[in-house]
């Protein structure tokens, strides 16, 4: 009870219960772009948490990355797909919403069984610093203890680069040759 | 407060301003202002071009390129942060790391600039 009337468990309450209730929110939104700008709030909600866990350099990268440019593809992707169409409500899979429901339920009550029998937080594990989510810890361990996987991390970044061209610019080159007009004015009236 | 928040007060005031100050313009608008609306009025541009179909269009698949490329430079920008604050610490061997890992990025640059990835056609 101590911890969530001070400062750092109220907030925790707070955001927690905006993460929760933003999350619930997209998947319960008719229209996609509501879904997507409530994808925006729970990644805002997510970033304060991770402060609140003293990880600041994930917190202002789930800002930066996640909340900025993975959501301006989001919005992207679902601009390209149809939306003059209307969306289906009835779901292809079978029986996903009692699976879904099942699902969630055992994780519910693993973990409320968990947190009732407590969790091995005391004495086995020393805490970590205060400082290790700073700009300096994450780069000391970035750079010196994982530097091969920062230099792999660039060769996923370059296979993500010749992925988006292989898929989205090989279609347009394609759409280009079939019909030069159209690309040329996307926006004409069909 | 625990001390590690305490440089987020200012950050936090400041949100509680602009989400008030939304908030209550919003608010005064709705209660002071008169509301008589007709059908021009109502329109999404009163005073505009007007509007050609539905705004709900398929929009074609560049923008999809630029996001993409958006969200991988930006990740690459994310990795010279930490790297410049903890630059001097580094040093030479710094410097070498991050110039291989720019190397193999600048292939892929040159690859998208070779295949015309930038170029709106």
């Amino acid at each position: 009870m101590t911890y969530f009337s001070s400062v750092e468990g109220s907030l925790f309450l707070i955001t927690a219960l905006v993460a929760v209730v933003s999350a619930v929110m997209v998947i319960t939104q008719r229209n996609p772009v509501y879904s997507a700008l409530f994808l925006v709030l729970t990644f805002c909600a997510l970033a304060v948490l991770y402060l609140l866990l003293g990880a600041q350099f994930i917190a202002m990268v789930q800002v930066i990355v996640y909340a900025g440019a993975i959501m301006v593809l989001f919005l992207f992707v679902i601009m390209l797909l149809n939306l003059d169409r209307p969306l289906e409500t009835q779901s292809k899979l079978k029986h996903q919403r009692l699976v879904a429901g099942v699902l969630a339920a055992v994780l519910l009550v693993e973990m409320i069984y968990l947190l009732h029998r407590g969790l091995p937080t005391t004495g086995t594990q020393p805490s970590p610093p205060r400082n290790f989510g700073t700009v300096e810890e994450v780069a000391r361990v970035l750079f010196r203890d994982f530097v091969l996987a920062f230099e792999v991390t660039s060769i996923v970044l370059l296979i993500g680069m010749i992925g988006v061209i292989v898929l989205a610019k090989r279609h347009l080159d394609e759409k280009k040759a079939a019909a030069p007009e159209r690309i040329l004015s996307p926006l004409r009236k069909e | 407060m625990p001390e590690y928040l305490r440089p987020y007060l200012p950050i936090f005031v400041f949100f509680l301003l602009v989400f008030g100050f939304g908030a209550v313009n919003l608010l005064l608008s709705w209660m002071l202002g008169p509301k008589k609306p007709n059908p021009k009025k109502l329109s999404p541009y009163e005073c505009g071009i007007t509007p050609i179909g539905d705004a709900r269009h398929r929009y074609p698949i560049r923008f999809y390129i630029i996001a993409m490329l958006f969200i991988l430079f930006d990740i690459e920008a994310i990795f010279l942060y930490p790297w410049a604050v903890y630059y001097k610490q580094l040093g030479l061997y710094g410097l070498v790391e991050m110039l291989i890992f720019l190397g193999i990025l600048l292939l892929g640059y040159v690859y998208l600039w070779k295949r015309g990835a930038f170029e709106w056609e």
